[in-house]
């Protein structure tokens, strides 16, 4: 699945610097350990909710890569039927109940999921994904309280990649410790290696328990690092071709690629040979031509649909 | 005994159609600050939570943004959310989920998913409450695509819009105004409803169409009844919805009589009014005999001392008066 999310996002950096891809796009490329590590704890009946980086999460929890990488492109055979593009997509069959681009604005949706959750006593759990950009949101601990109140089957999943668009965490808070914001709530809180897909599993795994057994909400802050610039391929201002983080800064976190952790453990371990992840690579490398292939093929939405979808 | 000369007043007949809708479908739901309390919510909630339980009938913390969200989520998980704003002031801490979220959502996903729940507003103008409890705001959700917007003024129209904003399929913002609580009609006891979009003939005249809605509705009545008994024959639409605007019913109007005044319960600057002004002038202008006129607040905060509110709130007299201006 981490080899699916990085090769289908790398794929899109050509488009997007050749003009092919014009809306805007939140690479999810270097946290696919996340997405991945959360996708596999949850069944196919549970709920996520994203935010303007998703690719992962929505790919993680079962969506279509095709129907992904059409939307990107602006196509009638989008997961949203281009009306959203990267920043809207949905596959509500698997779970992927709504993705938008609002800093913490699916946070109080995933909230009144895991509320209708326990109204109709379901057995089922809602992710959230925020960054740490959404700690500066108000509604975030309307939400953690409301969760905590009501014990509701909520993780809150945050994933920390130092930068809220432009401005390194230091900038926007007192401190790094943000899994300590839930404390107050009396919420269950962890603070996991966001780039060890097995940590993320595991800890993933004990927060879904945690809710199945009707416990509440759990807080979880993942350390984690975006390889590719806010929007876009390569920088925070776009057209530059520079990134304002430090060089020094990007390569350790290069050299903790969540995807070279998890092959060296593979390796280490004698669970898999060379030849098995070249086959799965191969595997992988089709999916994503033929994704956006279909993508290509596919036509944009006819001009006069424009006034569909405002009501059912 | 006959059930249809059944009286109840505005809340308990808002109080009737939440009974009826949570026992027909389990997964309406009610949600928001004061459910449990009449002194937020006057008699509307009356024996819900007894009824219902706590599970579905949500007294909450002081936490508009994240409710209504909640309201949002769980209406795209599958339930029907009515989320309560006991003050429609407090509302504009929610925005951003009925707004970006909820009014979007449809459009967005490309009618994967959509968000039937009800923002129920109330208006709580008057009583020296001054400018942060007193606002009305019908206008800038009418502006949003993906909200339909409605605003009964007769205890019949409350209930029977109320059950069809539970049943529709899109996010509705149902706002009504504490001054209509005072009114008690007949009210039928089965379930019903008005449809959205569809406004009403109060009086049929041919001198001048009058338009409004929501607590402007009453007193536009008041001016109908007086102008009566001076021989004056006024057309008088109750608007019920504001968005979608029946706009054939006022334009059928407007071409009989050829003078329209609208009386919006909101500020002049970028109100319903204007925008019903606009489109007569833009598709029927040519049966216009006289410039239109708006009975609206004037632009400026609501304030407190009962001295200027006597001033600020518009009554009988201010529409009687623009009528008789064009006339």
């Amino acid at each position: 699945m981490m080899l699916r999310i990085r090769m289908c996002e790398e794929s899109l950096v050509d488009p997007i610097l050749k003009g092919e891809i014009r809306c805007p796009v939140h690479l999810y490329s270097g946290q696919e350990a996340v997405a991945t590590g959360i996708g596999a704890a949850l069944e196919q009946k549970d709920f996520i909710f994203g935010n303007h980086r998703s690719h992962g999460h929505y790919l993680a929890k079962g969506g279509d890569m095709a129907a992904m990488v059409a939307e990107i492109y602006g196509k009638e055979t989008g997961c949203s039927r281009g009306r959203g593009g990267s920043m809207h997509l949905i596959a509500p069959e698997n779970g992927v109940m709504g993705i938008v681009p609002i800093v913490s604005g699916t946070i109080s949706l995933a909230l009144g999921a895991a509320l209708s959750i326990k109204i109709k006593k379901e057995d089922k759990v809602t992710v959230s994904f925020f960054g740490d950009g959404a700690t500066g949101e108000g509604v975030l601990y309307e939400s953690l309280n409301f969760a905590a109140l009501k014990k509701l089957p909520i993780i809150f999943a945050c994933e920390n990649n130092l930068y809220s668009t432009h401005l390194p965490i230091n900038e926007i808070r007192t401190n790094r410790n943000i899994f300590n914001i839930a404390n107050p709530f009396e919420i269950e809180t962890f603070r996991v290696d966001g780039n060890n897909v097995l940590e993320v599993y595991e800890t993933a795994k004990k927060a879904v328990e945690h809710c199945r057994n009707g416990k509440g909400p759990v807080f979880i802050e993942f350390l984690t690092y975006r390889f590719r610039g806010h929007v876009g391929p390569d920088d925070n201002i776009q057209g530059s071709h520079t990134d304002i983080r430090p060089k020094e800064e990007i390569e350790a976190w290069l050299k903790r690629d969540p995807l070279i952790l998890f092959k060296a453990y593979l390796t280490e371990n004698n669970i898999s040979t060379g030849s098995d992840l070249e086959l799965i690579h191969q595997q992988v490398e089709t999916e994503v031509i033929a994704a956006n292939d279909f993508a290509k093929n596919s036509p944009k939405p006819d001009k006069e649909d424009l006034c569909n979808y405002v009501f059912k | 005994m006959c059930s249809n000369s059944r009286k109840l007043n505005f809340g308990l007949a808002i109080n009737e159609a939440i009974h009826q809708m949570m026992e027909a479908d389990e997964s309406v739901f009610l949600i928001g600050q004061g459910v449990k309390s009449p002194w937020y919510v006057g008699n509307t909630c009356n024996g819900l939570v007894q009824r219902f339980g706590e599970d579905r009938v949500i007294d909450t913390p002081v936490s508009e943004n994240a409710i209504t969200g909640a309201a949002v989520g769980a209406s795209i998980a599958g339930m029907k959310a009515i989320v309560v704003h006991p003050r429609v002031d407090f509302v504009l801490y929610a925005f951003d989920p009925i707004i970006n979220q909820a009014a979007n959502w449809y459009y967005m996903n490309g009618g994967k998913a959509s968000v039937p729940v009800v923002f129920w507003l109330i208006v709580n103008r008057g009583g020296e409450q001054a400018a942060q409890h007193s606002q009305a705001l019908h206008s800038m959700f009418a502006h949003v695509p993906g909200l339909k917007v409605v605003a009964p003024s007769t205890p019949y129209d409350a209930k029977g819009l109320l059950i069809s904003s539970i049943l529709d399929e899109n996010p509705v913002v149902f706002i009504d105004d504490r001054w209509l609580y005072r009114s008690q009609a007949e009210v039928p006891e089965k379930a019903y409803q008005i449809p959205i979009g569809k406004g009403i003939i109060r009086n049929e005249g041919s001198a001048v169409t009058l338009v409004s809605f929501s607590y402007m509705a009453l007193e536009s009545q008041k001016a109908v009844d007086e102008l009566k008994q001076q021989g004056i024959d006024v057309e008088f639409i109750d608007l019920r919805t504001i968005k979608p605007l029946d706009t054939e019913l006022i334009f059928e109007s407007v071409k009989k009589t050829g003078k329209l005044v609208i009386a919006d319960g909101s500020w002049k600057t970028g109100s319903v009014a204007g925008e019903i002004s606009a489109l007569v002038s833009e598709n029927i202008f040519e049966y216009l005999k006289a410039p239109v006129k708006r009975v609206c607040l004037p632009d400026l905060p609501a304030p407190a001392s009962a001295s200027l509110e006597s001033v600020y709130y518009k009554t009988k007299d201010d529409i009687i008066k623009a009528i008789k201006e064009i006339l």
